[in-house]
């Protein structure tokens, strides 16, 4: 009979003096027999997203922490049943032999061992005083204590309610727990309505769906709430931390004024559906958003004023004779503004092509640095979540942002008739330090007018 | 392993020494002397250097960079599993590394960069030293005169400086031995590079600088460093200088074998720059999808010195399964020997620390080293206090 013990694997420091890494996803379950590094784990720190290769071989028996925590490393995050007997697997070394140990993350590898007991690491000097050191000690230690008692949270137990992967990501898009979903499919497996209805989420347009599931992806960071809590708080940090600094930065140095046009664009529509079907816009992925970023580009030309920048520092107003067109895009990591370089010298087709592309870079979460520097003006398409309109907030160091709401059936008012038209609402910001109100009205009422009637950019080229 | 005999053989092949005109090389076309694809294609400068180059030389060649590749990717494993602090992984560049260290003599001395892994394996250094100063265990992985190869530098460019006063030492003793220094494209942007170039250049110290042109000094793309190939900085201090496909194991075999024979006969430095691709992350610590784009390792991937070498073996009928199954077979050893090596690595002692600063006797340390055991006596029981000490 071969022995068998079940090894720990603590979260390591993965970069230089970490502290704490996110679970990103597992790529095991319990259950699974593994090979010496095999990829078990994604993980985030602040640095990189890194896979975690097994330090074991042997069988999963634990996960003990869900993805989307942070885990502070030193806390075990899985157990292996592994072949062998202890004197022979001395493997994966002192963190895993040792459990009841726990290394207090230092700045470079692992600090020293804080015993279990709670005494310092460094005991005092024979003569120094002792009662008064005691007491302190003893005080130090009940946090330390206390930690260990309260962290492990419910360990995952084997089952988990049946689903397939598609509907998984589905779920943790969404933010929804499956463990609360009941499951309608056969042997009570959750389907992908189970969990669109637990959202609520039928009524939701079909085109907002997919987007909406990035937006939940953006908030992932927000755990679902578990029965019985009250709150959940979230530590500010990461992308969401620097957009909250961008937005207040912006907020509250430009002055923002914000205008709405609502427009019938049933004839940009109808153009739309013709491109579509062409020969020459075959393979591109044409949509509403398209038009939109082309009758800004072609509204821009008369308005140039909308592409400028405010530069404080040089107490200079920077005209920008190209444009880097910014599309607000929710990542995985959060909102990000990656733009497209000379936008305005590209033709619909390539426009088209250069949306797509930032558009699947951004929600792979491989947007370089370049691409989201150097906007001059940007787009925010809110319609996908099936909303009107909206005071944007400028990108700081831009002077317009553009918001595109969902295109509706409206009774609208049609060659003197009501008619059943598509609307759209666009809402303009921009920084009324360097837009006047005058330039900015043109400027969107330009665009209205290349939605209502594309014929239009025949007067205005 | 320490030397390739053919190595030696480079004069007696009746190398191009003799023509001024490619002794004074200098930039010029990347040499290649094997296509990503495989194919051998002849060099009128270059082949005279390799003509003793065996087939089981070439299989050997082949093994030394799937098993530096292993030793690499068991490195940073185990720094994922906490086993390392920190792990600079040389993906990508097994060729420049090998292709130069094994045309080595004994007696020649490597000052080389913390990356520099497959040049120190072909050293003779054990895996488990590789990585021992990056477990925090050791100020340095090994005794630098047992393999003739300097400890290696974490500041950039510094060990040039090192390998051309080593030279100048060489020259009088009156040795016909080289020194050899590794770095990448970065470290030719700073003084020290610059500084070793001046100096080798002015005593005509028999130095040759391997430049690794790796394309990344850590995020800083090699375009923004300099506006000329690297090797054609050289020029500027009248070191001649080749350029070769750092992903061709015979291109920078040939280079390097031209360059120890000028530094040999007392025809001075070189600098050679062997033009490959960091696939990996700068270290372990490093995320590379944040400044550079995942097309540009698209593109390396199929330059892949390891695959091209197969195909090279492929070509000559030389890749049979037995070849295959006993360099398999060595790599896995290896990562074995480095996984035990690592993992039961004994800890440092805490009066380790005073054991490296004097090479003789000095009263001033002994006296600190005499405070320090009194001092960590006072906290009882002195193998646990050590214990705790030698966990930091």
């Amino acid at each position: 009979m071969i022995a068998t013990m079940i090894k720990e694997f603590r979260l390591p420091d993965l970069g230089e003096g970490l502290t704490e890494s996110e679970i990103v996803s597992w790529k095991v379950n319990v259950g699974d027999t593994v090979s010496l590094n095999q990829i078990i784990a994604e993980v985030e720190t602040a640095k990189a997203v890194v896979e975690l290769p097994s330090p074991f071989a042997g069988v999963v028996t634990a996960l003990h922490e869900q993805p989307g925590t942070v885990v502070e490393v030193g806390k075990p995050i899985v157990s292996f049943e592994v072949e062998g007997d202890a004197g022979a697997q001395t493997a994966a070394g002192g963190a895993a032999e040792s459990p009841a140990a726990k290394r207090e993350p230092n700045l470079v590898g692992y600090g020293a061992v804080v015993e279990a007991t709670g005494r310092p690491a460094r005991r005092p000097r024979a003569f120094a005083a002792a009662p008064p050191v005691e007491r302190v000690e003893t005080k130090q230690a009940e946090p330390l204590v206390e930690l260990v008692e309260t962290a492990p949270a419910e360990p995952l137990t084997g089952e988990r309610p049946r689903s397939t992967p598609p509907v998984r990501k589905l779920a943790k898009d969404l933010g929804v727990d499956l463990e609360l979903v009941t499951g309608s499919g056969p042997g009570g497996l959750i389907t992908r309505d189970d969990v669109r209805n637990f959202v609520g989420g039928g009524e939701l347009p079909a085109a907002a769906q997919e987007l909406a599931g990035e937006a939940g992806q953006a908030q992932g960071q927000v755990p679902s709430a578990r029965p019985g809590e009250r709150e959940v708080r979230t530590p500010i940090k990461g992308v969401r931390k620097f957009t909250a600094a961008a937005m207040v930065s912006s907020a509250f140095t430009a002055p923002h004024v914000t205008e709405f046009l609502t427009v019938d664009v049933t004839p940009a529509m109808e153009l739309l559906a013709r491109l579509k079907a062409s020969k020459a816009f075959a393979g591109l992925k044409l949509t509403p958003l398209t038009l939109v970023a082309k009758a800004a580009l072609i509204a821009l030309r008369r308005n140039p004023t909308l592409n400028s920048k405010w530069d404080e520092a040089n107490q200079e107003i920077v005209q920008f004779n190209y444009v880097n067109l910014g599309i607000a895009a929710a990542t995985p990591r959060g909102l990000t503004v990656p733009n497209i370089k000379d936008a305005d010298r590209m033709t619909l087709a390539e426009l088209s092509t250069a949306l797509t592309g930032l558009t699947e870079t951004a929600r792979a979460g491989k947007t370089s640095p370049a691409e989201l520097s150097g906007g001059t003006i940007s787009i925010t398409n809110i319609g996908v979540f099936g909303i009107d309109a909206g005071t944007p907030i400028l990108n700081p160091g831009e002077a317009a942002i553009l918001a595109m709401g969902a295109v509706r059936k409206m009774p609208w008012e049609y060659q003197d008739q009501v008619a059943l038209r598509q609307v759209m609402t666009l809402s303009l910001s921009f920084d009324h330090r360097l837009v006047d109100g005058e330039q900015g009205s043109r400027f969107l009422a330009d665009i209205g007018a290349l939605l209502a009637d594309p014929g239009m950019a025949l007067a205005m080229v | 392993m320490f030397t390739d005999d053919a190595g030696k053989g480079g004069i007696a092949a009746g190398g191009p020494g003799n023509s001024e005109n490619s002794a004074r090389r200098t930039g010029g076309d990347l040499v290649q002397l094997i296509t990503p694809a495989g194919e051998r294609i002849s060099h009128p400068e270059f082949d005279p250097w390799l003509q003793d180059v065996s087939d089981e030389q070439l299989c050997s060649l082949y093994e030394d960079m799937v098993v530096i590749r292993r030793i690499d990717a068991e490195a940073t494993a185990l720094q994922r599993q906490g086993e390392l602090a920190l792990w600079p992984p040389l993906l990508g560049q097994e060729a420049a590394q090998i292709g130069s260290a094994r045309t080595l003599r004994e007696d020649d001395f490597v000052f080389p960069s913390y990356r520099d892994n497959g040049v120190a394996y072909c050293r003779g250094v054990k895996p488990e030293d590789l990585v021992r100063a990056w477990r925090g265990n050791a100020s340095a992985g090994w005794n630098p005169f047992t393999v003739n190869v300097a400890t290696q530098q974490i500041i950039i460019g510094s060990q040039s400086l090192h390998a051309t006063g080593y030279a100048m030492g060489i020259q009088n003793d009156g040795a016909d031995c080289v020194a050899v220094a590794y770095f990448g494209d970065g470290a030719t942007s700073e003084g020290d590079v610059n500084e070793a170039m001046v100096f080798a250049a002015s005593f005509q110290a028999p130095v040759v600088f391997i430049c690794q042109n790796n394309h990344w000094a850590i995020s800083e793309p090699v375009r923004l460093q300099s506006h000329i190939h690297l090797a054609d900085r050289a020029s500027g201090f009248g070191i001649p200088s080749m350029r070769v496909d750092g992903n061709d194991v015979l291109a920078v075999m040939a280079a390097t074998r031209i360059a120890l024979d000028r530094a040999r006969h007392g025809g001075g430095p070189t600098f050679i720059e062997a033009v490959t691709y960091r696939m990996g992350p700068h270290t372990t610590a490093d995320d590379p999808t944040r400044y550079r784009d995942a097309n540009e390792l698209e593109d390396w991937a199929a330059k892949d010195p390891i695959s091209r070498m197969k195909s090279l073996l492929d070509r000559k009928g030389l890749l049979t399964a037995d070849l295959e199954a006993a360099v398999a077979a060595k790599a896995d050893a290896v990562a074995k020997e480095l996984r035990a090596g690592t993992i039961n690595m004994p800890e440092p002692q805490p009066l380790d620390i005073f054991k490296h600063v004097y090479s003789t006797p000095n009263s001033w340390l002994d006296r600190q080293q005499d405070h320090y055991s009194r001092y960590l006596a006072s906290f009882g029981d002195p193998a646990e206090a050590a214990s705790e000490e030698g966990a930091r």
